[in-house]
């Protein structure tokens, strides 16, 4: 049974041999911090028949999460979309278009309700009953809303559907809001990142499709696996900003010699991301790769909101990692007790007591005689 | 008061000493609270300081420091206090809701104890910067420095036979290249700031009536380069430490968490070398008393004297 | 009557071949210091830059040899000289205890080898107390040495210069009396500067009149405590009889002291201080009912005359006060950040050793010099 699933997937992933493809699954497990063993379940998850529905909705976005998702050819678009999720609907992927779609989509929805995984792109504008943002003549809000009562599971791709993203930034016309702003009585895992690295969501579905619930996520709703530390604690120019060598400008000699890019106005030092340790598009390389400071795309409050050239401030809500073995206000130290000392010094006080002692009862006889 | 102080070794060791030392300037009693002419100093600022220690790596190379292993790992510098080998450090005070750091060195009193404490000279004001320096060709390792540094800055080779002290002297070998302290010059976010003492003052107070969570320019590296960065104004604890402590410091430091909890001693303003020096030129004014004490002590030894 | 003369008496005993035993370990920690540095040998460190060696070899030390200064002061200020038999003697351990403590200097300082800077005027920092210090120390060392001469050149009956010296003997005790006074009260103003650091329960602008007025009583307790031992170990009774005399005098500068002491404490606020529980509130109350043990047993020594109480005041007294200046130095000062202090085996052999120096010097000189006033020998009545 097993067998014939990853023949099946094999023939569908065409050139893809079973030994990478389980490969993949492995490393995938690994990326999401799961025991090796999981990359079976995982490899048996993605080949089963019983692909689950997913209805992805667009609202204030650029694309580029979907762009983003193009990249990965490992896993590829094609396979996620054809092998291993059902994709009912998506705007830039549908065949058909118009009524013909809409009424695909709720028939998706009245069949699987409960089942289907919904994943939103793009802010969700609320001003004037959110107004701004209409799809088959509904307000994008109102669909949200509905769409979500109805769905097994809730993710939010990008910055943009996480917590409003670029169109929330000041002075925010429409009232946009992330999903989990709009959605608060439900459970939102949010990938944030303009765009998100694709690896972040498939494994998030990967996850969903294997053990059926959703990964670990912090407050904020994003997967620990992926979220959980700052830029800067895996960046590889980090050894530059231990070092104190920094560049100043762009093009000068410490940019040329990749030196720490923090005074460019690196946020990675404020950005919990996993870009430094997985990068993008299979090839690996992110924008500190390229020579341009992290910008913070996926923080709410450093993305979008802080210029990009300003320095990342230190600021009370998040701070660099200190030093594995900080030098605190106060440590302990010297006065070692000596018993050799003690005793010395203790006999030294004793031998005058005791010699007072002799004396001034020697002088009490000689008094006496 | 130097004019009182000089005839008293006058008495005790002759002419010769009274003519060499009158060429010494004056200290804390005639100089108060007065800043040396061209005054330079740091303005450290911990609500800007992000713990990285570039400035202790820096200080390390101007100075030509060896590293300083502690724990079980003898691979990379990890100094825990100041040190013969370490003559500036970034701790971190983990107490708040959020780390804080501060920048322990030489604070550069204008009335420094160790100056006052130290019998030959090793350690001296510089009557111009104000920077305090030291000199090993002096130094007889007494340590006394030590005992009469209230932030305990001077430290001492422990474990070298032929030890020396060694404190932060604001790299006062580096300015003639035109260039300035090193740990200002690699500080990345302008926490520790050079300049002349005067400026760094208003900068001060500058911060400290900045409305918390607006963004202004913070100048970086030394303040008359007109250098900056915008920052976040966090919450000050309204102080300057080094404003009054002691007389005053060169070194200042502004914190959002309370000083003493970043391990700056809590001291009243009146320094400890006035009380010293004031009670010395009471006790030594003009030689007199104990001249005269001298005079009646020689009159009672030769008239008892015959008590053999 | 008595006179001025050697004991006599085997030298080698076997409590002497103990104290050899005792400076030999102390060579061997002295050869570890001066080859490995301070660090290896020493509990001293960047927080408590002084130990042992400093806060008693040379603090307590010199106050423990102040008793020649103490008795000068009585024989030729108030003109006392009935208790001139008691002065060689005292003169004798001063030179050894203020010498001993130049020497722990010396081994104490880090940069020995350029000690003499302390004495050539274009490095002298005439702000310094520890300069004053210094050059009295050296200063003191000379005329002690000189005062003591007239013993020696007695032995080697070296008439002529004996005679030339005592003319002028009369500026060496004067000097003898100034240096003391200058440097025993700055001992006390070095720490001044320790400022914070010291505890309130120490720290006060009167710690140099403080550390003098201890300087002279641990003076007069240590001529009292030692006439005592050598008065029964030879009883002599003369010698007895002054220092019962010389009681008296005791414990109206205690009471001086003390009320001081305690006033100094109150202007610092600090009286509350004591009852703290820590190890300087604990210290100071050991150190004040030690002073005031000695101030109940001087005043019944006086009363009933007693020998016994004399020797149990003196020795309260000895402790008492040289606890106070020890606690002024380390005991009573805390430079904060977790630094802590305590000497080690080695530390502690050195300091051992140079008492044993001072213990062993004194039998040898006491035996072969006329130091100690012994009653006159029968034959030469």
């Amino acid at each position: 049974m097993r067998k014939d699933h990853l023949q099946t997937a094999k023939k569908g992933l065409d050139s893809v041999s079973r030994r990478d493809f389980l490969k993949f699954c492995t490393v995938m497990a690994a990326g999401l911090g799961l025991p090796l063993s999981a990359g079976s379940d995982i490899a048996e998850a993605v080949t089963s028949p019983a692909r689950p529905p997913v209805i992805w909705l667009s609202g204030q976005e650029c694309t580029g999460c979907t762009e983003s998702l193009l990249r990965p050819t490992h896993l590829t678009l094609e396979h996620l979309i054809l092998d291993l999720i059902s994709l009912d609907y998506h705007e830039t992927l549908n065949v058909g278009a118009g009524h013909q779609a809409e009424a695909f989509k709720d028939e998706s929805i009245e069949q699987n309700a409960g089942k289907f995984v919904l994943v939103l792109e793009g802010a969700i504008p609320t001003r004037d009953g959110g107004i701004y943002c209409r799809i088959g003549g509904r307000n994008y809000l109102d669909i949200v809303k509905e769409t979500a009562d109805k769905a097994a599971a809730i993710i939010a791709i990008g910055s943009c559907a996480s917590w409003g993203g670029l169109v929330a930034s000041e002075p925010n016309p429409t009232g946009a809001k992330g999903a989990p702003q709009v959605l608060t009585d439900k459970t939102v895992v949010s990938i944030p990142g303009c765009p998100p690295n694709a690896y972040n969501f498939v494994s998030t579905v990967a996850y969903f499709l294997t053990y059926q619930k959703l990964p670990e996520i912090d407050d904020l709703g994003r997967p620990k696996f992926a979220y959980s530390r700052l830029i800067h604690e895996h960046c590889e120019r980090r050894p530059h900003f231990d070092a104190g060598r920094f560049a100043e400008e762009f093009g000068d000699h410490g940019h040329q010699q990749g030196y720490c890019l923090y005074k460019l106005g690196c946020k990675g030092p404020v950005t919990y991301n996993n870009c430094s340790m997985k990068g993008y598009n299979d090839v690996g390389t992110w924008p500190v790769n390229t020579g341009h400071p992290c910008f913070g795309c996926s923080e709410e409050n450093v993305g979008f909101t802080i210029p990009k050239y300003v320095q990342a401030d230190p600021g009370k809500e998040s701070l660099i990692t200190p030093s594995a073995t900080p030098a605190d206000i106060r440590y302990e130290r010297g006065g070692k007790l000596s018993a050799g000392a003690a005793a010395v010094l203790g006999g030294a006080v004793g031998v005058a007591v005791g010699g007072a002692a002799v004396a001034a009862a020697k002088s009490g006889k000689s008094q006496d005689s | 008061m130097s004019i009182q102080r000089r005839d008293f070794l006058k008495a005790a060791l002759g002419g010769s000493l009274a003519a060499a030392a009158s060429a010494r300037p004056g200290l804390a009693a005639s100089q108060g609270r007065d800043l040396p002419p061209e005054a330079l100093g740091i303005l450290y600022d911990s609500n800007l300081c992000i713990g990285c220690q570039a400035c202790m790596t820096a200080c390390k190379q101007a100075n030509d420091m060896p590293v300083e292993f502690s724990g079980q790992q003898t691979t990379w510098d990890n100094p825990l206090d100041l040190s013969a080998k370490t003559l500036n450090i970034i701790k971190m005070y983990d107490g708040g809701d959020t780390p804080a750091f501060v920048k322990r060195q030489c604070l550069h009193c204008l009335e420094p104890g160790c100056v006052s404490a130290c019998p030959v000279s090793a350690l001296e004001k510089d009557p111009k910067t104000g920077i305090v320096t030291y000199d090993k060709k002096a130094c007889i390792g007494c340590r006394y420095c030590q005992v009469a540094c209230p932030y305990n800055v001077p430290k001492f080779e422990w474990d070298n036979p032929f030890p020396q002290i060694r404190k932060c002297e604001l790299c006062n070998h580096l300015l003639a290249e035109e260039r300035y302290a090193a740990c200002c010059e690699a500080c990345p976010t302008g926490a520790s700031l050079f300049g002349p003492v005067k400026e760094l003052r208003q900068e001060a107070e500058r911060r400290l009536n900045m409305e918390p969570g607006q963004y202004h320019e913070f100048p970086v590296n030394h303040i008359s380069t007109g250098k900056t960065q915008t920052h976040k104004a966090e919450a000050y604890v309204p102080k300057i430490y080094g404003a009054d402590e002691l007389g005053g410091t060169q070194v200042m430091l502004l914190s959002g968490v309370d000083f003493n909890k970043l391990g700056l001693p809590e001291v009243r303003d009146k320094s400890y070398v006035s009380d010293l020096e004031g009670l010395s030129s009471k006790l030594y004014s003009y030689m007199l008393l104990p001249a005269a004490v001298f005079g009646g002590l020689l009159y009672v030894a030769k008239r008892h004297g015959d008590h053999e | 009557m008595s006179e001025a003369r050697p004991l006599g008496g085997r030298v080698f005993t076997i409590p002497f071949a103990f104290g050899v035993l005792v400076i030999l370990i102390a060579l061997f920690y002295l050869f570890k210091r001066f080859t490995l540095g301070l660090g290896p040998v020493t509990g001293m460190n960047d927080g408590y830059p002084w130990g042992l060696w400093i806060a008693y070899d040379v603090n307590v030390g010199t106050a423990f040899a102040c008793g020649g200064y103490a008795m000068a002061i009585l024989i030729y200020v108030f003109n006392k000289g009935e208790f001139s038999p008691l002065l060689k003697p005292a003169i004798l351990t001063s030179m050894f205890g203020y010498i001993l403590g130049g020497v722990s200097v010396f081994i104490d300082i880090g940069r020995y080898w350029q000690m003499h800077n302390v004495f050539l005027p274009w490095h002298a920092n005439i702000h310094s107390a520890l300069l004053e210090v210094a050059l009295c120390i050296a200063a003191y060392c000379l005329i002690l040495l000189i005062e003591f001469s007239p013993v020696v050149l007695q032995h080697f009956h070296i008439k002529d210069l004996q005679k030339k010296l005592n003319r002028v003997l009369f500026i060496f005790v004067a000097l003898g009396i100034l240096l003391p006074t200058m440097h025993q009260s700055s001992l006390g103003s070095l720490m001044i500067l320790a400022g914070s650091k010291l505890s309130p329960l120490w720290w006060t602008n009167l710690l140099p009149l403080l550390f003098l007025i201890a300087a002279l009583l641990l003076g007069y307790a240590v001529v009292i405590f030692e006439t005592s031992l050598s008065g029964i170990a030879y009883q002599n009774f003369e010698e007895i009889r002054l220092i019962k005399k010389l009681s008296n005098l005791v414990p109206w500068i205690l009471i001086v002291f003390l009320i001081l002491r305690f006033f100094s404490v109150a202007l610092q606020g600090a009286l509350g201080a004591m009852f703290a529980g820590d190890l300087a509130g604990n210290i100071f109350l050991l150190e004040n009912i030690l002073l005031i043990a000695a101030l109940v047993f001087f005043f019944q020594a006086k009363n009933r005359d007693k020998h016994s109480r004399l020797i149990w005041a003196a020795f309260c007294l000895i402790l008492g006060a040289g606890l106070y200046r020890f606690n002024a130095y380390i005991t009573g000062y805390d430079p904060g950040n977790g630094w802590h202090y305590f000497p080690t085996f080695g530390e502690a052999m050195v300091t051992l050793g140079i008492v044993a120096i001072e213990v062993l010097g004194y039998l040898w000189i006491v035996k072969r010099f006329p130091v100690l006033a012994l009653p006159r020998k029968k034959g030469a009545e």
